[in-house]
């Protein structure tokens, strides 16, 4: 053992009850921070991985984010002309040549694109109306861009295609209805005109708002009932990769200028939620740690005060002031990594208490799961025992900085 | 001739609106195998000419030479360093660490200087405290020892990497008769091999004569100094 580990662990262990105390101030904090870590990103891989499962990657709408400029506009570019009161011209709506664009999204690599026709409609069942959207889909692209396969609960993405006029909706719409597989339901469209649709399946994503309105078709029943032949509203992206949902999305509106969203932007107030759920986190653990720092600095300014003379005498036997302070630096060290292997622990031992715990399964998207979900990560033991390292050496430093300037002269003269 | 240490018109001044004079233009050349014992009058400046002497206070005025090294243009680890080989110091107060054993206190110096091996550094550890008369203390820790007992392992451990000089303040201020005596006939075995110098700060006139060099100090300056008239 060297020489100053040797009597920073002696002055440490001359103070036993004090420097466990701070040392579990330190592995508490380190074991929380582990224990919500898991907890956090937990839910939020979850939610993150059930919200690319299910929805697209990225979505063009045929919407623009800024309203065309009016020709006057146009032709004085940069200030002179302001036009007001514009009546909107009633145009079209509907993505323009969208083969063409299917397929030139679907030429990049590891991208898959599906048309959709997306319009409001109403369903009458037994004399109960429920409002829909209406999704005409291609089942065969459809599957290649979202999830829906996995979220059906009776029937097949196939039915669609077998059954003449067949649908499949939300379990919520099935509900409100009060209809079941099978059952003939009347669809009236804005236009007035009404169909009859047989429900072929059943879906449930676990997001109510969904479950409640969405109703799928085949695509060229939906541009007849909607009276929009050939039209589609929307493109749906998939990508291998997810990470590159964003970068894909402003690309193509550059290229196509239909608004086009990624998976980012449409939840960006649930990430902009998981920011500040981090921050808290970091806070919490923050102030734990803290308080373990000022146990850390109240020990060693204790032990730099009440061994001023074996200071004194270590620096006349020829020790050095950065020898001095190295002791005590290393004193706040072996707290620090003492409570972080600890908090390790605490922090292991809390997931392991939080994964047996079992609670009744509220709906929305934790459906069907009946505990926490728990990411086991490594980083956040090496994040937290960093910071608690950076935490105990910090508070350590300035009763190490005082005792390497203690002037040895004085103690002795003082002692005798 | 040569000197292990030597103060040359040596004053300390400590700074202040009213600056006090501890020590005043002393001159003072220790030569191997010289026993010095310094005598005065309580607050004449003993001590601060010994931590001066020991390169634990710098000099206001003058220089203080280390084997013919001018300590001043050294650096406060140059300074540490030079104590660590070639001085050793005895306080009043035994100021061993209460931590560790007798044999680990003694160790301490010679483990920071590395010079050894940490067989060698026991071998040695462990003859200096037989010669010491302290075999049996050797797993002892400090505060199972005698007043007398810890003087001496304080003595081993000055003696721990072989300095040129020792430097005591009062070394047997706490001890009897008997154990200040033994202490004496260590210092005086000491500088027998004529290559070691050993300076003590002693209040006993008795004990001082044993030395073969007496110097006196009064209100800082030298008054006396029994080589000045062999000299
Ligand atoms: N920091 C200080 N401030 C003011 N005066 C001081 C200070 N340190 C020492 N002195 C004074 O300087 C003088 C010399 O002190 P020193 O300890 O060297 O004397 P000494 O000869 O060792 O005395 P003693 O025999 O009592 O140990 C004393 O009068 C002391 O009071
Ligand atoms: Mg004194």
């Amino acid at each position: 053992m060297s020489l100053t580990l040797a009597i920073a662990v002696g002055h440490l262990k001359r103070r036993k009850r004090q420097t466990v105390v701070s040392l579990l101030g330190v592995a508490l904090g380190v074991g929380f921070f582990v224990a919500i870590a898991a907890l956090m990103r937990g839910f939020q891989t979850y939610f993150v991985q059930q919200v690319i499962d299910v929805a697209p990657h990225v979505v063009m709408k045929d919407e623009f984010r800024s309203p065309d400029l009016q020709p006057a506009e146009r032709a004085f570019a940069g200030g002179a002309v302001v036009v007001r009161g514009v009546r909107p011209r009633e145009a079209v709506r509907g993505i323009r040549e969208a083969g063409a664009k299917i397929e030139a999204i679907e030429a990049i690599p590891g991208v898959a694109a599906a048309p959709v026709l997306r319009g409001p409609a109403l369903f009458r069942y037994g004399g109960r109306d429920v409002a829909v959207s209406l999704a005409g889909i291609d089942p065969g692209r459809e599957r290649r861009v979202t999830n829906i396969e996995k979220d059906m609960i009776a029937g097949r993405l196939e039915d669609l295609r077998a059954t003449a006029n067949g649908v499949i909706v939300g379990i919520g719409v099935a509900q409100r209805l009060g209809a079941s597989l099978g059952d003939t339901v009347i669809a009236v469209a804005p236009s007035g005109v009404a169909t009859s649709f047989r429900i072929v399946g059943l879906i449930e994503t676990g997001v109510t708002a969904l479950d409640e309105r969405e109703a799928y078709v085949l695509l060229r029943l939906a541009q007849v009932i909607l009276d929009r032949p050939n039209v589609i509203n929307q493109i749906r992206i998939r990508l291998e990769d997810v990470r590159k949902a964003e970068p894909l999305a402003r690309r193509l509106e550059t290229a196509f200028g239909y608004r086009t969203e990624s998976w980012e932007e449409s939840n960006r107030n649930v990430l902009a939620l998981f920011v500040i759920q981090n921050a808290i986190m970091f806070s919490v653990v923050g102030a734990i740690l803290l308080v373990a720092a000022f146990g850390i600095y109240t020990i060693i300014s204790q032990v730099v005060h009440e061994k001023a003379r074996d200071i004194a005498i270590l620096k006349s036997l020829g020790f050095r002031a950065s020898d001095i302070q190295a002791i005590f630096l290393l004193e706040g060290v072996i707290v620090g990594v003492a409570g972080a292997v600890v908090g390790w622990a605490v922090g292991y031992g809390l997931i392991e208490v939080l994964a047996q715990i079992r609670f009744q399964s509220a709906g929305g998207p934790l459906r069907g799961r009946d505990g926490f979900i728990l990411a086991r990560e490594t980083w956040p033991y090496l994040a937290g025992g960093g910071f608690a390292l950076i935490a105990a050496m910090v508070a350590a430093f300035v009763p190490a900085r005082k005792a390497s300037r203690l002037n040895p002269v004085e103690i002795v003269r003082g002692a005798a | 001739m040569s000197t292990l240490i030597a103060a040359e018109n040596v004053s300390r001044i400590l700074p202040g609106p009213q600056p006090v004079a501890l020590v005043r233009e002393v001159s003072l050349a220790v030569r191997p195998g010289e026993f010095v014992a310094i005598t005065g009058p309580s607050g004449s400046g003993k001590s601060s000419l010994l931590y001066l002497l020991g390169l634990l206070d710098r000099a206001t005025e003058g220089r203080i030479l280390l084997e013919g090294r001018d300590t001043a243009q050294m650096s406060d680890d140059a300074l540490a360093a030079a104590r660590l080989a070639r001085l050793g110091f005895v306080f009043q107060f035994h100021f061993l660490l209460p931590e560790f054993t007798t044999l680990e206190n003694v160790l301490i110096p010679m483990r920071r200087l590395g010079r050894l091996s940490d067989r060698d550094q026991e071998a040695r550890a462990k003859a200096l405290l037989e010669a010491m008369g302290l075999a049996e203390a050797m797993g002892k820790y400090p505060d199972q020892l005698s007043g007398g007992m810890r003087q001496r392992v304080a003595i081993a451990r000055a003696l721990a990497n072989d300095p040129a000089v020792i430097l005591a303040d009062e070394p047997t201020g706490n001890l009897d008769t008997k154990n200040a005596s033994a202490v004496f006939d260590i210092f005086a075995a000491l500088v027998a091999s004529g290559e070691r110098s050993v300076v003590v700060v002693t209040h006993d006139q008795h004990l001082a004569a044993r030395a073969t060099r007496q110097v006196r100090l009064v209100d800082g300056r030298i008054t006396d100094d029994s080589a000045a008239l062999v000299g």
